[in-house]
């Protein structure tokens, strides 16, 4: 992805978007449907694997002095035990294991895009928007299962009065359904955007022969940047769950 | 004798580490973390630009889809339109109001810790 991905491009011909292409590796058809087993799918199942294999080794210990491992493990956990306390509350504690889960995807998702060469799946709209819609789906039921049609008061803010009801339940509406497009595309944009950066910013230095060490220079702190932007889009996904849960079970 | 003494220097310990995190608090400011402070802004601006864009989006998008099914073009678009801005703007201050309320929170924290002596 960073410089050392400059092979991928091509020589002279510069194509930052190129990294992003998706082939598959193991051809599979069902029905017609194309459910090939894809690079993208290859990093999803490592991500998946990285992620079980530092809970696993890090809990696994459980000594009273932590091992290294044992401290990372116990930082994302409370991490992410905090956020859901502070942003959902007590009932919150229920859906934990939900919110742990896509908290540990996406962060291995952006990090281990990180390393040169690899695949970032979450640089695809398709794949964040199937997370957004998957999450945006669960809290509306899980916000209409304990309050019923209750719930639907979500779209009316209480104390307004009444008149202003055709204007602010459209309105209502529509931003409650904004909130998986805003969830996946910010996520999306985020990653793509970083790595489309590094990308350009490497065939740069390669191009620009001696002078290239400039563009090289600003490589490093770019990316310093995109683990920084990695570890807080993982967490700003999170969060945003978070509220969205908050809503749905206190209904403001 | 052994156990006093590790107990006092664990004491002593526990005071410098009070008074050091007290120091940062008061250098960093109350406004909270103070690391990674560029990204973060960054963070929050991309999120109330996303925040805005996608309620105006979605907003069309009901109306242009809802116009082709009914052939009442160009009105439900406008409509569509003028609600989708009303919800980006609703997206924005929920936005603005909650980041408001969590710096607050912050900042309750870090005084909080300060005097915590």
């Amino acid at each position: 992805m960073a410089a050392a991905a400059d092979g991928h491009g091509g020589g002279g011909g510069l194509d930052p978007l190129h990294q992003f292409e998706i082939y598959p590796i193991l051809p599979i058809n069902i029905g017609g449907y194309d459910v090939s087993f894809t690079n993208s799918s290859l990093w999803m199942v490592i991500a998946a694997i990285v992620a079980y294999l530092i809970i696993s080794r890090g809990v696994g210990a459980g000594s009273l002095v932590p091992t290294r491992m044992q401290v990372v493990a116990e930082t994302l956990y409370s991490t992410v035990a905090n956020m859901v306390r502070d942003n959902v509350g007590d009932a919150g504690k229920k859906y934990f294991p939900f919110v742990f889960t896509l908290f540990m995807f996406v962060l291995f998702g952006n990090l281990l895009g990180m390393i040169p060469y690899s695949f970032t799946f979450t640089s695809h709209l398709a794949v964040t928007f199937a997370m957004a819609a998957t999450i945006f789906v669960t809290i509306t039921i899980i916000g209409i299962m304990r309050h019923g049609l209750h719930f639907f008061s979500l779209f009316f803010p209480a104390g307004a009065p009444l008149a202003t009801a055709p204007i602010l339940i459209p309105i209502e509406i529509i931003s409650y359904l904004s909130r998986p497009v805003s969830l996946s595309v910010r996520l999306f944009a985020n990653m793509m955007v970083g790595h489309t950066l590094l990308k350009v910013l490497g065939s740069f230095a390669v191009m620009m022969g001696a002078a290239g060490i400039l563009p090289l220079g600003l490589l490093v702190g770019i990316t310093a940047l995109e683990f920084l932007v990695a570890a807080l889009q993982a967490y700003v996904f999170t969060i945003l769950t978070c509220i969205y849960l908050h809503d749905a079970i206190h209904l403001h | 004798m052994v156990d006093d003494q590790l107990d006092k220097r664990l004491k002593d310990l526990g005071k410098r580490v009070k008074s050091a995190q007290a120091k940062r608090a008061e250098r960093t400011g109350a406004s909270g973390g103070g690391r990674g402070k560029p990204a973060e802004g960054m963070a929050v601006g991309v999120r109330i630009t996303v925040e805005m864009i996608a309620g105006l989006a979605v907003g069309v998008c009901i109306g242009l889809y809802a116009d082709k099914q009914l052939g009442t073009a160009p009105w439900l678009l406008i409509l569509g339109f003028l609600l989708g801005a009303g919800a980006s703007f609703a997206n924005v201050l929920r936005t603005a109001r909650e980041l408001d309320a969590r710096q607050a929170r912050e900042r309750q924290a870090a005084i909080d810790r300060a005097s915590d002596e």
